[in-house]
């Protein structure tokens, strides 16, 4: 490929076939202060900030699984890699990458196959989170373009280094905004033998949020603990927990959880192994929010015993619906798309616990108005600006996408 | 690494300390009274005989007086002292317990050492959300006793723990055996108020799951004290699980219990602890332990599981089953409290027991496990090159390897070829595709071996972002990267 002129890289999409290409790229681009949209999938591209960019960079064509071993538990892929084949190649040796990713075109309404590079650009993690880490905790290694077109690496393929600056935590969640990233590195886990779903009736929201944490504090080991209001998911509210290991153990911990849940009310097990996977599908994703479509979404990270009176703040919004996953510390919510999308109310409603909303889905010229990220503190976002200038000097890498500035 | 049993006072060492700025030792009056108008008198260390206590950590081989040593009680303090260090041009020297074994807590005479031990309170505890809020200085044994009492712990636990401090800890992201299930410190910490070097406070995350906007908290993990200092912290406690017990079982070659291992992890299941010796390592346990360790065998793992009696049960006789396909010389599962604590006596107490028996360096490296066999093979290679003895305990389900490398310090040179054994460990580490240091950190120890395992972009990169947070280089400055490398944006 040769270098684009100023003529071409206003062209739309670049799609580099490596990583040499890709940094020759974005040097050249980075020479012409051109800003640079780093596109996988796309299926996250309309969370954010709207972009201004003048050329896209595709990872279209950085494909495939570079490293697998099982027994070492750990995989690692070029960034375009879908997520798909990793998730099958995994499942094939009965493995799987721990924390759970959603799939975002559900709520997002986006077209795509999701990759490896945009899932861990953008940190997302699904409700095993809880138990297993996010995917930041997962990811072990990573190689990217950074801005003055260097290729860097840190991290690598062993679980446990502690070799310089963390890196590859820095990487995760910077959406596109630090580098354009070229090969990820994940730990992964086996699958379990078995998993089974409680699911207690009728609780509101306050006493629902409890029992998911009495759960949470045993020593059952939680892997999954939502809570949805009546008339989300059913008529009733229903509060669920998932239990997931070796058969022996799952039955063990199933009536253990049932005597330390009773004064919730019976917990029933889900019988049907299908019904209960997809309904885990649908909290990882978010589906219950997925229509109206024309309201707004926000995602709350908050601790637990917050949520239900974060949502009690916001109900002046008028047609809010919401839900709760990770024992109630993670909020997701559905209001009018209406002003600012219940932006200040929202976060007023979350400062006095402590967290952050992110405006996950809206209309472009919204995400343009109000900050769709938590805003920082003065401090924290001048030095997440130096971080963005030590790593990409001309701001090309999706400049604005999650804050102005960087 | 670690230098046990004598202390050599004329150790000459192979690893070198910038020459101290003689403009500031010229002003050691004036610094020091400057920093006792900021603090009450008994928090400002400054003679000879106090000072010498902070003059090393766990890497005691090597020494450096420090110009002086404050001890705040506050953040406010904290930020008061770094905010006249900067202006003063004078370099700082994070410390917690002084534990680290690669160096991190040394000093330097042209700096001040700023400790954050009597910061030791817990702030808040939440057993319902399930975190603590507390001082940086504080113990990491201390925040799981804190909370020992509702049937919580703090999971990373480093051998140190009875002394180390989560400040340490997060400056070194620490390990510990039982990460292979919970991870290490980065997986369990959710906030921190940071102050950096020009006296700004920053808080980073909260009682809550991920932090907004870039992962400070991640690079803060692991920045080995050169980002700014830790005055607090909010952690993730865990409900402790109802038991755990352990299985012992020898192997007749390093392969085999490779293999088991894989075989283990293959079926699924993820052990809380999975530990390896080699035949020394064994040797010297059991003769200080009496654990009970089978003598005529190469390779000793023990397993442990955790959760009820059944569930353990359950996941022992899995574990049992695969390990017979292996022919073990030895397997016994552990049918008491005691025999627990006789195995796992022997395994922790490794360190010290090989100390009364040789010095020893302790060598931290991660290798990717399925090359075990090949490692262990050179790393004997490696020390009999050197006419050095090695004994080998290994994490071995994450890959995180101990050698202990023998030598005798009374007799001149054998430390240096240690120390030069140990590099070649390391670097071989990187060769098979793993890295310098799993759980201890850089320090000055790894430092001039950052060019084996990183490119100089990867290192400059690195450099870069450390000059965001501490532009003038006044942080633990000679530690981490080459000396040569500084970068200023």
């Amino acid at each position: 490929m040769t270098l684009p002129r100023s003529a071409t890289i206003s062209e739309p999409v670049f799609t580099p076939e490596n990583e040499e290409e890709a940094a020759a790229l974005v040097a050249a681009c980075a020479a012409a202060s051109r800003p640079l949209a780093i596109r996988g999938g796309g299926t996250k591209a309309a969370v954010g900030r709207p972009v201004n960019a003048e050329a896209t960079l595709s990872t279209q064509a950085f494909t495939g699984i570079t490293l697998y071993e099982p027994a070492e538990l750990v995989i690692a892929a070029r960034a375009g890699t879908p997520l798909a084949e990793i998730e099958r190649t995994l499942a094939d040796r009965g493995q799987m990458l721990p924390f759970e990713p959603a799939d975002a075109r559900v709520l997002l309404g986006s077209q795509g196959e999701a990759t490896v590079g945009g899932l861990a650009a953008t940190n997302l993690s699904g409700p095993r989170r809880i138990m297993a880490g996010a995917c930041r905790d997962a990811m072990i290694g990573v190689r990217f373009v950074n801005g003055r077109g260097e290729v860097v690496k840190s991290g690598g393929r062993v679980m446990k280094n502690v070799t310089g600056l963390d890196l590859v935590k820095l990487a995760a969640g910077s959406w596109g905004t630090l580098g354009l990233l070229t090969e990820v590195t994940f730990k992964v886990q086996p699958k379990a033998e078995r998993s089974a779903t409680l699911v207690i009736d009728g609780l509101d929201d306050t006493r629902g949020i409890d029992a998911l944490n009495a759960a949470l504090g045993s020593p059952f080991e939680i892997t999954g603990a939502a809570h949805l209001p009546a008339g989300l998911a059913g008529e009733r509210a229903r509060t669920i927990l998932r239990i997931e290991g070796f058969s022996p153990s799952v039955d063990y911990r199933v009536g253990e959880l049932r005597h330390l849940l009773a004064a919730y009310g019976p917990a029933e097990r889900i019988v049907d192994a299908a019904e209960a996977r997809r309904l885990w599908q649908d909290v990882r994703d978010a589906r219950f929010l997925a229509e109206p479509r024309e309201h707004a979404v926000w995602r709350l990270s908050t601790m637990p015993t917050a949520g239900p009176r974060i949502v009690a703040a916001v109900a002046g919004l008028g047609d809010v619906r919401f839900f709760y996953d990770w024992g109630g510390g993670l909020v997701w919510l559905s209001v009018p798309a209406e002003g600012d999308c219940g932006a200040a109310t929202i976060r007023e409603a979350l400062a006095p616990h402590g967290g952050h909303a992110t405006l996950w889905r809206a209309p472009a010229d919204v995400r343009a108005a109000v900050q769709p990220f938590q805003p920082l503190a003065e401090p924290l976002m001048r030095v997440s600006e130096g971080v963005k200038r030590a790593v990409d000097p001309a701001g090309i890498f999706e400049p604005g996408r999650m804050y102005a500035g960087i | 690494m670690v230098l046990s049993r004598a202390r050599r006072e004329d150790a000459v060492t192979t690893i070198a300390f910038p020459a101290p700025d003689a403009a500031v030792l010229g002003r050691r009056e004036a610094i020091i009274a400057g920093l006792a108008r900021l603090l009450p008198a008994e928090a400002v260390i400054t003679s000879e005989d106090e000072r010498r206590a902070f003059e090393t950590d766990a890497l005691t081989a090597y020494r450096q007086m420090p110009l002086a040593v404050v001890l705040p009680s506050t953040t406010e303090e904290v930020a008061a002292v770094l905010r006249f260090c900067h202006a003063e041009g004078v370099k700082v020297v994070p410390r917690g317990a002084g534990t680290s074994l690669a160096g991190g807590a040394i000093p330097q005479e042209d700096a001040v050492v700023l400790g954050v031990a009597k910061m030791n309170r817990v702030i808040d505890i939440d057993f319902v959300n399930r975190t603590a809020r507390v001082q940086a200085g504080i113990t990491n044994l201390a925040i799981s006793q804190a909370v020992a009492h509702e049937g919580f712990f703090y999971a990373p636990d480093p051998s140190s723990q009875l002394a180390c401090t989560i400040a340490g800890n997060i400056a070194m992201n620490s390990g510990g055996a039982h990460c292979l299930k919970y991870g290490v410190t980065t997986n369990n910490l959710l906030g921190v108020t940071m102050v950096l070097l020009d006296g700004t406070v920053i808080e980073i995350g909260g009682a809550h799951l991920d932090a907004p906007g870039y992962d400070m908290l991640g690079l803060v993990c692991g920045s080995e004290g050169q980002l700014g200092v830790i005055t607090e912290a909010t952690v993730r406690i865990l409900r402790q699980a109802e038991g755990a017990r352990p299985a012992l079982m020898g192997f007749d070659s390093v392969e085999t219990a490779g293999a088991c291992v894989a075989a283990i992890i293959g079926a699924g299941i993820i052990p809380v602890a999975l530990e390896f010796m080699d035949r020394p390592a064994i040797k010297v346990c059991e003769a200080f332990a009496h654990a009970g360790y089978p003598l005529d065998v190469e390779a000793l793992l023990i397993i442990e599981v955790e959760g009820s009696e059944a569930e353990i049960e359950d996941a022992l006789r899995r574990i049992v089953a695969i390990a017979e396909r292996f022919s073990p010389k030895a397997l016994r599962v552990s049918r008491s409290e005691a025999e627990s604590a006789a195995i796992w006596k022997g395994r922790k107490s490794a360190f010290g027991a090989m100390g009364r028996i040789a010095d020893y360096l302790c060598m931290d490296g991660t290798i990717p496990t399925g090359q075990l066999p090949h490692v262990l093979k050179r790393i004997s290679e490696i020390c009999t090159g050197y006419g050095l003895g090695v004994a080998n305990i290994f994490h071995a389900g994450d890959g995180n390897l101990h050698p202990l490398v023998l030598y005798d310090i009374n007799k001149p040179g054998e430390l240096e070829k240690a120390e030069a054994a140990g590099a070649d460990i390391l670097k071989l580490c990187v060769e098979v595709g793993g890295c310098l240091t799993g759980e201890h950190g850089v320090g000055i120890e790894k430092r001039d071996l950052m060019r084996h395992q990183y490119s100089e972009v990867d290192l400059v990169q690195q450099m870069r972002i450390r000059g965001v947070f501490d532009p003038a280089w006044l942080l633990n400055p000679a530690k981490v990267f080459p000396l040569d490398g500084r970068v200023v944006q």
